[in-house]
């Protein structure tokens, strides 16, 4: 009905934090006094806000497609009775919290795995310079 | 068959990215959308699951039809999305140089 909102609800939140952190250092890779290199937090949050708002989009634009999305008031059409807004909220609650939490899930491992590369990537050079 | 679509377009972005010469096709954020969308449209399917059973599985023809439309309007509404991002950002500054040229 609108588990999309929990999403989108997200996604403003990681933009704003992403315009907080500002643009020190904008992709640009960090190297750490232990000579790590971890990817930019900024860069990374840009991944999370690519995958949050283009999916709540696609999202939204499939519950346009099924009439539950309208451009007037009250855009939601759920919200026209107390019944079908109780079932809207508890969508939210569930499906739309669930689909967050596995878009983060699936992002905390993007990140994991991207600074391990780049990692993998120096020293793999390193040891090519040293052999 | 709207997730089968989106997980298909998803993984072909991808490949399409892994493939690239340069970064100035911006396909990266095409493959955000699709993994974003598919990764939803997931979650949507294990509730519709739970709820439906067996069922789920089976869709009436009719149904099946109507969600392919859907999967490749989605599609092509995030090529669009994208399209509209890479010309207005315009990495390679093809936009700015067919305008410089207008003037001229």
């Amino acid at each position: 009905m609108a588990c999309f909102l929990a999403p989108v609800t997200e996604a403003v939140i990681v933009t704003a934090v992403e315009k907080k952190i500002g643009n020190k250092a904008e992709n640009a890779e960090v190297v750490n006094s232990t000579e790590n290199i971890k990817i930019p937090l900024k860069r990374k949050l840009k991944w999370l806000n690519h995958m949050l708002w283009g999916g709540a989009a696609l999202l939204a634009f499939e519950h346009v497609w099924h009439g539950e999305v309208t451009l007037w008031f009250p855009f939601l059409t759920a919200m026209s009775n107390a019944e079908d807004a109780a079932g809207m909220f508890k969508e939210i609650a569930t499906t739309g919290v669930c689909m967050s939490g596995l878009i983060t899930a699936v992002w905390l491992g993007i990140c994991r795995v991207a600074d391990s590369i780049a990692n993998r990537s120096v020293s793999e050079n390193r040891g090519g310079m040293e052999a | 068959m709207t997730l089968m679509i989106t997980v298909y377009a998803a993984i072909i972005s991808t490949i399409v990215w892994y493939n690239r010469k340069d970064d100035s096709l911006k396909t990266g954020l095409l493959c955000f959308i699709y993994w974003g969308a598919s990764l939803m449209w997931l979650v949507d399917a294990f509730f519709e699951y739970f709820s439906e059973g067996a069922d789920y599985f089976n869709p009436a023809a009719q149904d099946m039809i109507n969600d392919a439309f859907l999967g490749f309007a989605a599609v092509a509404l995030g090529l669009i999305i994208w399209m509209i991002r890479l010309l207005v950002t315009d990495p390679k500054g093809s936009v700015r140089r067919a305008l410089s040229k207008q003037d001229q």
